[in-house]
């Protein structure tokens, strides 16, 4: 840690505002909550000249409800939410409270949490260890050294809300020069651990929604990690899903930590019509199994992750249809 | 860049040049002397130095003093009324939840965050709302004795 900090803070009054700052000051950064990005600062992870301030934005710190989606400000923290009873509406949501220490998650935002950078043994240390190490093809240096005959970055997108929102169907408003639109979570995000957002240049995430009828689903979510508290997800599963007569009607599975993105898988027909049995269990995790390759970006190996993303998966729905079934 | 904010420390109302680039650790430590607030890893890791700001518990090493501007900040420096021990300090005390001492001044802010909160937490609450707090002494079983201890004392606050 303890790399000197240097740089000037814009504090801008609405999103415009601070997406005119961003586009007339290269290389500037958003802050919102600072838990991520701080940490990075820290370690020398990029030097931006500037940073622009998103805490004093009004517009994205609103709570409010729209007749068919509750529509959350980016910069509302997760505290907040957790305050407001988010995870009894949508159960998924309890990923909230799955993210880092009570301290941070009075700072951290939702925002700051879908836009989280991409995380990986070899990056997250401070400079003197990375140089040490040659760095590495994400900063600094030419060779990934968790698949160093590729030319590609595998950091793992390591957000825990991420996956809970993509099952539950959420929307994010994303505000540029061209003006403001909204698109679907899974669209914020890309396969390249170097450059896993499709925000284009100055863009900012102002407002996250759900659909209100979300709330009807049997949602939830489960993490694995090496403790209980403060440690990023080894492999996090979000599972939405409705299930008649013991039968799953509905599924979405949505998985983080394994990859540079959270992935959404909602293309079932083998499992759906069917009662969660060992081998329609099966069936699903190995067509998640297609997707998620975790790799030595952890701890962790590789494999144990894949496995207990798998675990959780199973343990999920499982769960998630016994509890339809005693609601009747 | 620099500039002059506002903000209320430990009870007081004061006003201070703090360059934009300062973490509120710093602030707190190298220019008002606070030095109560300990700095463990630098990281978010290990709540070392947990203060208040507007009675929530947060991280000082992970915050930006300016982003405190017009807040209220207390530190383990506030806690005892007129020089005496807090119910939480006495606790800690008494039933051992402090040894070398480093994360103390973090694991009673984070307490006191609580029972601001929830004057009578169960063992699985008070697990919780100290989870981001590392001691590398005590094992916990005695912070979580020293909080109950505390809650038994009575008195919310001081
Ligand atoms: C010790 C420790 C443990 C942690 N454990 C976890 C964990 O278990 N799970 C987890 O999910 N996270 C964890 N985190 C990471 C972090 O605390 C959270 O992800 C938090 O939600 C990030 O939000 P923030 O507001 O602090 O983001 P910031 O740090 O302010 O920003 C993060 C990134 O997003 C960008 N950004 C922020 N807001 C916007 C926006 N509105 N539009 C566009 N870009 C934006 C910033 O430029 C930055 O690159 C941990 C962090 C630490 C230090
Ligand atoms: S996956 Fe490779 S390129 Fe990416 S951060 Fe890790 S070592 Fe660097
Ligand atoms: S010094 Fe701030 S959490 Fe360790
Ligand atoms: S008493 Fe020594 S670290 Fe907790």
């Amino acid at each position: 840690m303890s790399a000197e900090m240097d740089f000037e803070l814009a504090t801008p009054k609405d999103a415009s505002e601070a997406v005119a700052l961003m586009q007339a000051n290269p290389g500037a950064c958003y802050i919102a909550g600072g838990t991520d990005l701080v940490a990075n600062l820290r370690r020398g992870i990029g030097a931006p000249p500037m940073l622009i301030a998103l805490d004093g934005i009004a517009e994205m710190q609103t709570i409010a409800e729209d007749g068919t989606h509750l529509v959350i400000g980016a910069s509302v923290t997760l505290a907040r939410l957790m305050a407001e009873g988010l995870p009894k509406r949508f159960a998924a949501m309890s990923a909230l409270a799955e993210v880092a220490g009570p301290g941070l998650r009075e700072a951290a935002t939702i925002g700051g949490n879908l836009c989280l950078d991409t995380r990986c043994i070899f990056y997250n240390q401070s400079k003197w260890w990375r140089k040490a190490n040659g760095y590495c093809l994400k900063l600094d240096g030419d060779t990934c050294h968790v698949a160093p005959k590729g030319k590609r970055c595998h950091a793992a997108f390591s957000g825990d809300v991420a996956p809970a929102l993509l099952v539950l169907g959420a929307e994010v408003q994303v505000v540029g020069s061209g003006g403001a639109r909204w698109m679907p979570l899974s669209d914020l995000y890309r396969e390249d651990g170097l450059d896993h957002l499709t925000l284009g240049a100055g863009e900012l995430l102002v407002a996250v929604r759900i659909p209100l009828a979300a709330a009807a689903l049997h949602s939830g979510y489960a993490k694995s990690r090496l403790r209980k508290a403060v440690d990023f997800p080894l492999a996090g599963v979000a599972v939405a899903l409705d299930c008649k007569d013991g039968r799953i009607a509905d599924l979405r599975v949505a998985v983080t930590g394994t990859n540079p993105r959270p992935i959404l898988f909602d293309h079932f027909p083998d499992a759906i019509g069917q009662e969660p049995t060992g081998a329609v269990l099966d069936a699903i995790t190995r067509e998640i199994g297609k997707d998620i390759t975790p790799m030595r970006t952890t701890n962790m190996p590789g494999m144990y992750r894949r496995q207990m993303a798998g675990v959780l998966v199973k343990r999920l729905i499982t769960r998630l249809c016994a509890g339809q079934g005693a609601k009747g | 860049m620099a500039s002059i904010i506002g903000l209320t420390i430990n009870g007081r109302k004061q006003e201070h040049l703090i360059p934009d680039a300062m973490l509120l650790v710093d602030f707190l430590r190298d220019k008002l002397g606070l030095t109560g607030t300990k700095k463990g890893c630098d990281g978010g890791e290990c709540g070392a130095c947990t203060v208040l700001v507007d009675g929530k518990q947060r991280l000082g090493c992970m915050t930006l003093a300016k982003s405190v501007a017009g807040k209220t900040v207390e530190t383990i420096e506030s806690v005892g009324p007129h020089g005496r021990l807090s119910r939480l300090q006495t606790a800690f005390h008494e039933k051992l939840g402090t040894q070398c001492g480093f994360c103390t001044p973090g694991m009673i802010m984070a307490a006191e965050s609580l029972l601001r909160d929830n004057p009578d937490p169960d063992e699985d609450e008070i697990r919780t709302a100290l989870s981001g707090n590392l001691c590398r002494c005590t094992g916990y079983v005695k912070i979580i004795e020293s909080v109950q201890a505390a809650i038994a004392a009575g008195e919310v606050g001081k």
